[in-house]
């Protein structure tokens, strides 16, 4: 199977890898995917408080090209967006973004999901319904 | 612009052509066109001369007789001849068989369709270290059992079965021996009369003849063992499989038989020498490295690797410009699953998700191995840099523990 240009790029120069500091208040961690189905990113935002926008975004993924490519350019979407519209990110423009084939679709949603659970982490650390 | 190195090292999944087999093919697509089976003109004759001789040539091999290959268009088809052929000619006699897990999907898939034919199928379970138990072997015959259908050599660990001992107990309950010995056929020693074995697959292009052309070692005497055809026609090979006869396709196979005869020795001991410094060079350079398979009773070519915490597709990808290997991950298949093979010998999802392949051949050179060394060493540090789940194990969290998300 041909990977697009786009994915090629994320794999071999992925943007934002990282850790970012768990126990800060401001830092939301997400963790999905399991070993055993060949798939497992963690995805991190760092949020200012007082606007809600997310500054700072790194990620860890174990898997193949599609899996890190999707969780890179998460990362690239994150910064810069308030929470509200980072949860607005759907897996469908992931996989238009890299061209994604349709066996590879299952690492979009993961994407998505590590966004989510981030986000998720980020407020209930918060206080934030 | 330089051409990027290739290393070519999936020498399971096909082998290249020895350039002397396809010069030996050459002829018969344009000078000697003839119909194998045309009796009435020099045409016919020349190619079924050219077919004797490379009968012998494949029998010389096996150290059988000539009238005991059955030409057919690869190992599948001879899997499938030979399983469903022996169920269909020895129905009164019994409907079971017994195979094992870790076996090639010609002869899974052939057996599925066994059952779905009203036959009883056992798939035995491995070992850890792929080898089938002897004792459970023979505890899994009944008085229905008509065959027992055990691969010579493993095609993802190279783990090679106790074939003797197997005939021996087939022999000992009266009962059809079959061996898909697709990947041993050429780089080992394997005469199947001395082992008791009475059917076996194998092809020309996992031995450096051409695709396309494979064969049915079918034992003529003591016992005469025979196999109903699967395709109707025209009564060829003995009336065990119709069809006109890829005349280029079996010269080249007859010659590619020849020189394996004369060389694999060789090859076997030269390659297994860089196959050893591939694995130990691994195991000096990186942590958490594991062989999977027997390393005792396996091929002297290939080496199945479990680099942990990296998944095996990723890996691939930062270095498939340059190196050909496969990997037991889900991903590189259509299915989304790892490989049940190495799931079969034990392995957790997540070793068997990071597993590669290495198979070497007879134009593999040691100044590719250690190219090879080199750029999967970075792929696996590069990869292990990106992984969550490297950076736990490194800090000391029990991944075991760990709530997984599973999707």
């Amino acid at each position: 199977m041909a990977y697009s240009e786009k994915v090629i790029d994320h794999f071999k120069n992925p943007r934002n890898v990282g850790t970012l500091d768990k126990s800060k208040q401001n830092v939301g961690t997400g963790l999905v995917g399991a070993p055993e189905c060949g798939d497992v990113m963690r995805l991190q935002i760092e949020v200012n408080e007082d606007d809600g926008t997310i500054t700072d975004a790194k990620f860890k993924t174990f898997g193949c090209g599609s899996a890190i490519a999707s969780s890179s350019l998460a990362t690239e979407w994150l910064k810069g967006k308030s929470i509200d519209d980072a949860l607005s990110i759907d897996n469908m423009d992931i996989v238009e973004e890299l061209a994604l084939p349709p066996v590879k679709i299952h690492c979009s949603v993961l994407a998505e999901d590590a966004i989510k659970s981030a986000i998720t982490n980020y407020k209930e650390k918060n206080g934030i319904a | 612009m330089s051409k990027p190195i290739q290393i070519y090292l999936d020498y399971n999944s096909t082998t290249p052509c020895d350039p002397r087999v396809v010069e030996t093919m050459v002829p018969y697509f344009y000078d000697h066109p003839g119909n194998a089976a045309s009796r009435s003109h020099p045409f016919g004759w020349k190619a079924e001369e050219a077919v004797d001789y490379a009968r012998e040539q494949i029998a010389g091999l096996l150290d059988v007789d000539s009238k005991e290959i059955i030409f057919t268009s690869g190992a599948t088809e001879a899997d499938n001849l030979a399983i469903k052929g022996a169920f269909e000619m020895y129905a009164r006699k019994g409907n079971h068989i017994i195979t094992l897990k870790t076996e090639h999907k010609a002869v899974l898939d052939t057996c599925k369709k066994i059952e779905k034919l009203g036959g009883e199928v056992t798939y035995l379970d491995v070992e850890g270290d792929g080898l089938v138990d002897l004792a459970k072997l023979e505890a899994a015959i009944q008085p229905n059992t008509i065959m027992i259908s055990v691969m010579w050599a493993n095609n993802e660990t190279g783990v090679i079965q106790p074939m003797k001992a197997i005939g021996e107990i087939c022999a000992k309950h009266g009962i059809l021996f079959m061996s898909d010995a697709t990947q041993a056929v050429g780089k080992i020693k394997t005469h199947p009369k001395e082992l008791g074995i009475h059917l076996m697959a194998f092809t020309s292009h996992k031995m450096y003849g051409p695709k396309g052309v494979g064969a049915l070692f079918v034992n003529r005497k003591n016992p005469r063992v025979k196999v109903t055809a699967q395709l109707d026609g025209g009564g060829h090979e003995r009336g065990m499989r119709s069809g006109t006869l890829n005349v280029p396709g079996i010269v080249g196979f007859g010659k590619a038989a020849e020189i394996a005869k004369k060389e694999m020795q060789t090859d076997a001991e030269r390659l297994a020498k860089l196959r050893d410094k591939l694995e130990s060079a691994f195991k000096a350079k990186l942590e958490e490295v594991y062989v999977n398979g027997n390393t005792e009773h396996r091929m002297p070519h290939v080496t199945n690797i479990s680099f942990k915490h990296v998944e095996g597709e990723g890996l691939m990808m930062t270095f498939n410009q340059n190196i050909a290997v496969s990997s037991g991950s889900a991903c590189t298949s259509a299915s989304l699953e790892p490989s049940y093979v190495l799931i079969a010998l034990g392995l957790g999802d997540d070793l068997a998700h990071s597993s590669i392949r290495f198979s070497l051949g007879k134009f593999t050179t040691d100044q590719e191995i250690d190219k090879a060394i080199d750029l999967i060493s970075n792929g696996v540090n590069h990869m292990r840099d990106l992984s969550p789940i490297w950076e736990m194990y490194k800090e000391g969290v029990d991944l075991d523990s760990v709530v997984w998300t599973e999707h």
